[in-house]
């Protein structure tokens, strides 16, 4: 078989973080190659690598396909040579039929006028070698995310591909259509197309791949041949076989106190899909000073969960019953939940977190203005006073309080949101990926700002989907998968070989459910 | 204030002209506006062989703008809440339009009148704020729709005449001037005495701030920069009282005016009601998960732009003595455009009450110089037009280079 792609060596640096360090990656002809590891591991961005969202330059290494070196200027270089990569998020527009979609940018016409009919033909052709049994006039839109998967596959095909890259295309699909889609690679590579399959669901791998590569941390740490025999729990050692050093501040042992909060068979359904549960029948407590984990993978449902608490922000048909310090809490808008003693830090800075164009200043007290206002009127002395406390206390580096938060490193942009609540003073703070595309340095602060609170008698719910980190600085997890609490295990039981056999157990059993 | 500690302690006269500049260059925008007024006032000034600060042209500036600079301050906060509001033209028209109806036909005392017309404008604008906040109907089209409905009732109320005069006494909201208590002769003394106590208190008001800033350490205005300023702003409002007083004094709209400036800079700067706009305008999302309430503050945004534009209206039928059905057509366009021009970002969240009235005014100088060297109407829109694009392009760029 001959090696159509081959990655040789590249390394890719963004401002503090090195998110490639000399990765190899080497794909045979008409295989399907599996690419897996953690969240953040280094797929997408080797994936952006190659296809061109990073240009040429600005990583080091080489790129070759077809045995030569290429140097690809942007996407439409690798998608020449065929290249294609369909991305978790699909890039489908609503409102156009599935033919139109088919060859946006690439439309069927003579000197600008679309040619409708043939556009319409080869539509349908295509949909056909997909599978997918609907009119080419059909509304995106009107499909379900199976099918919409279906049609990028096909637009795919349309630009002549040959090595189709899917980015967890079956994260979102329910398992007959997983089922479907992985069939359909099973046939494409019979007639002799490469793949790559970035993906969590290692059942699925063991069942279709021919070879896997493991990243972690930026690393190719294995590359493994699946006529071999190889388990799913070779490939979970591989992925997050690494040591726990000193990256978290030691654990003070301090007694816990009453249970904070306690939630009780919590549900909640997707806001535009109301029969999707997101969330099914969750049940959980944390008791003062606690660092209660939450792990899973992305998509599992860890944040609606917290969002839908926080004032009901995400979801709809919310039921279930919340309690902090023994009553009932109203948590029915975000200004009740605040008030009843709940806090969450979103895991999206930027969109959730921020008024980016602010200053510091304005930014740590708006969770709580009264607290700084005399009446309705904001006393700047005092405002100055907590944002500058705040801003010593964390360490947020800045040029002065009147700093823009869009001007702030990533770690010092969390640390803002933090402080933000560390003023609200809640009892109960949930922190969704507290770490996430920040430096070791800064996330060591936050992990000692987090013991810190817990020490001061706070409940501290962290969402992440680092299990290191969870492993580092909770005292008991909860593990999530597909809208359920799987598993309950204090940390000092848990293992990330555990966590991830829960969750791919519970995979399974819901497989077998459903069968 | 001698002391110059906040520009760089221990710093050597280089260190800080190198301060100066960095602070200049961030800061550009605040000061591009300020100058740009300066300049365009100079210019006319010389070009018009100093017919422009006539005392008798600037009053004339004054009365003809006060209802756009009236408009541009509930225009702002719209802006800063990120929202727009096509509609004000012609709800100015609709209201001048009700209180000539209410005032010349019915013959219902002004004053009452005159709430009346203020409470109608915020019901106006909280029927519009209603379905943009409640709703999530875009404010463009709302408002496009208000815009539409409220030139058709001005035209079914006045029947399509014209309705007036008005009454003395209303009149005089904005032809009236403020009675010269001191008794001067010739020159409006006390109008002179008013403007300067104002300008000083102003001057004083910042002072004030300034030392504040400095005991938190928040002080980061070079202070050539804050003295220059000031006294600036301290001379030309005194230099414009002197010239009004010269005339007749300082108008009654002039007061009402500067109170609007007044109250409004201190609900968006200082109090948290203005902070809660810009967050939802800077980032509606994330201020909602910071527990505030984005559609009761975007609906009171509406209503109080409203109850201004009943205000506008009131003044602009003063002005004109009369209601006629075309009042306030294409008004919408300057006040958006003065806010814009005075640094207001379409994306929400930016934008000072200062900005917008001094962009109002470099609309309305614009306006009175091209007349008085007798540009055409057609020029005198092209410039504007090329003006605010220039205004909006070197916000964008300026941006970009920070």
């Amino acid at each position: 078989m001959a090696t159509i792609l081959e990655m040789r060596g590249i390394t890719k640096e963004f401002p503090g973080v090195k998110a490639l360090d000399d990765v190899n990656l080497r794909v045979e002809e008409g295989e399907i190659h599996a690419l897996v590891g953690e969240n953040g591991a280094g797929k997408s961005t080797l994936m952006k690598v190659l296809s061109g969202v990073y240009p040429a330059g600005s990583y080091s290494g080489d790129i070759l396909y077809d045995g030569e070196v290429r140097r690809f200027a942007g996407i439409t270089d690798s998608e020449d040579l065929g290249i294609i990569i369909i991305h978790q998020e699909l890039a489908l527009i609503p409102l156009l039929s599935i033919a139109e979609n088919i060859f946006l940018g690439n439309e069927r016409a003579r000197r600008g006028v679309i040619d409708w009919r043939e556009t319409e033909e080869r539509a349908a052709e295509l949909l056909d070698r997909v599978g997918l049994k609907e009119s080419p006039k059909t509304l995106v839109d009107d499909l379900g995310l199976g099918k919409q998967q279906l049609v990028e596959i096909a637009k795919a095909l349309s630009k002549d591909v040959r090595l189709l890259i899917l980015d967890e295309p079956t994260s979102s699909l329910n398992e007959a259509d997983s089922e479907k889609l992985l069939n359909l690679l099973v046939e494409f590579r019979r007639r002799g197309l490469t793949s790559i399959l970035i993906s969590h669901k290692l059942n699925e791998i063991s069942r279709v791949a021919d070879r896997i590569t493991v990243l972690r941390d930026g690393s190719a740490v294995a590359r493994l041949d699946c006529a071999d025999g190889i388990s799913e729990d070779d490939i979970i050692r591989d992925m997050v076989g690494r040591s726990l050093d000193d990256r978290y501040p030691p654990r003070q042992p301090h007694a816990k106190g009453e249970t904070a909060m306690e939630v009780r068979n919590w549900t909640v359904h997707h806001p535009l899909h109301s029969d999707r549960k997101v969330v099914d029948n969750v049940s959980f407590h944390v008791k003062r000073g606690e660092v209660l984990g939450i792990a899973g993978l992305m998509g599992a449902g860890r944040t609606e969960l917290a969002m839908s608490l926080f004032g009901r922000s995400w979801g709809r048909d919310i039921s279930g019953e919340a309690l902090i310090d023994g009553k009932p809490a109203d948590l029915s808008s975000v200004r009740s939940a605040i008030d009843a003693g709940l806090a969450y830090a979103t895991e999206d800075r930027k969109t959730y977190g921020l008024i980016l164009d602010d200053t510091i200043r304005r930014n740590v007290p708006l969770a709580k203005l009264e607290a700084i206002a005399d009446g309705l009127v904001v006393n700047p002395a005092r405002e100055a006073e907590v944002a500058q406390r705040y801003r010593t206390r964390l360490n947020i580096k800045s040029s002065s309080i009147e700093q823009e938060t869009v001007n702030l490193s990533g770690g010092n942009q969390q640390k803002v949101v933090l402080s933000k609540w560390l003023f609200a003073d809640p009892e109960v703070l949930i922190l969704d990926e507290p770490t996430r595309g920040i430096d070791v340095g800064a996330k060591f602060e936050i992990y000692t700002v987090i013991r810190d609170l817990a020490a001061a008698g706070k409940a501290i719910i962290v969402i992440s989907s680092e299990m290191p980190e969870l492993l580092g600085i909770t005292d008991r997890l909860y593990v999530m998968n597909e809208g359920r609490f799987v598993g309950e295990m204090a940390t000092d039981d848990a293992s990330q070989e555990k966590i991830m056999a829960r969750i791919i157990k519970s995979a399974e059993t819901r497989k077998g459910e459903a069968a | 204030m001698t002391d110059i500690t906040d520009t760089g302690a221990s710093g050597t006269a280089a260190d800080q002209a190198k301060a100066s500049w960095r602070f200049l260059k961030t800061h550009l925008r605040e000061y591009g506006i300020l100058f740009a007024l300066i300049a365009i006032m100079g210019f006319f000034q010389l070009a018009t062989g100093g017919i422009l600060l006539k005392p008798v042209n600037l009053t004339n500036l004054i009365l003809q703008n006060s209802y756009i600079v009236i408009m541009a301050i509930g225009m702002l906060l719209v802006i800063v809440a990120g929202h727009i509001d096509l509609s004000v033209g012609s709800v100015l028209g609709f209201i001048g339009a009700l209180a000539a109806v209410m005032i010349v036909n019915w013959d219902m005392p002004y004053l009452l009148a005159g709430v009346l017309c203020l409470g109608a404008g915020a019901l106006i604008g909280m029927a519009q704020g209603f379905w943009i906040a409640y709703f999530r109907i875009p404010s463009f089209i709302v408002t496009l729709a208000g815009m539409l409905v409220f030139k058709g009732l001005t035209l079914w109320l006045l029947a399509g005449q014209s309705v007036g005069p008005f009454p003395r006494e209303f009149q005089l909201i904005s032809s009236g001037f403020i009675p010269d208590l001191l008794g001067g002769d010739g020159i409006n003394l006390f109008s002179l005495a008013l403007g300067i106590v104002v300008a000083a208190g102003i001057a004083l008001f910042t002072i004030r701030a300034r030392t504040r800033e400095q005991k938190t350490g928040r002080a980061t205005e070079p202070f050539v920069f804050f003295a220059a300023k000031t006294v600036l702003v301290f001379a030309a409002l005194a230099y414009m009282s002197w010239l009004m007083a010269d005339f007749r004094g300082l108008p009654n709209v002039f007061i009402v005016m500067a109170l609007m400036m007044a109250i409004y800079t201190f609900i968006t700067s200082r109090t948290t009601t203005g902070r809660r706009i810009y967050a939802i305008g800077g980032n509606e999302k994330a201020a909602m998960l910071s527990g505030i309430n984005s559609k009761r503050l975007t609906f009171l945004t509406f209503a109080n732009m409203g109850m201004l534009a009943a205000l506008a209206g009131l003044v602009f039928a003063a002005r004109l003595n009369t209601a006629t059905p075309k009042a306030g057509a294409g008004f919408e366009l300057d006040v958006i455009a003065a806010v814009f021009i005075g640094g207001a970002s379409m994306a929400g969240g930016v934008g000072t009450v200062v900005g917008a009235v001094v962009g109002a005014f470099i609309m309305g100088v614009m306006n009175n110089g091209m007349s008085l060297l007798n540009i055409g109407i057609d020029w005198q829109q092209v410039i504007k037009g090329l003006v605010l694009l220039a205004a909006v392009i070197f916000d964008v760029m300026n941006k970009k280079k920070g």
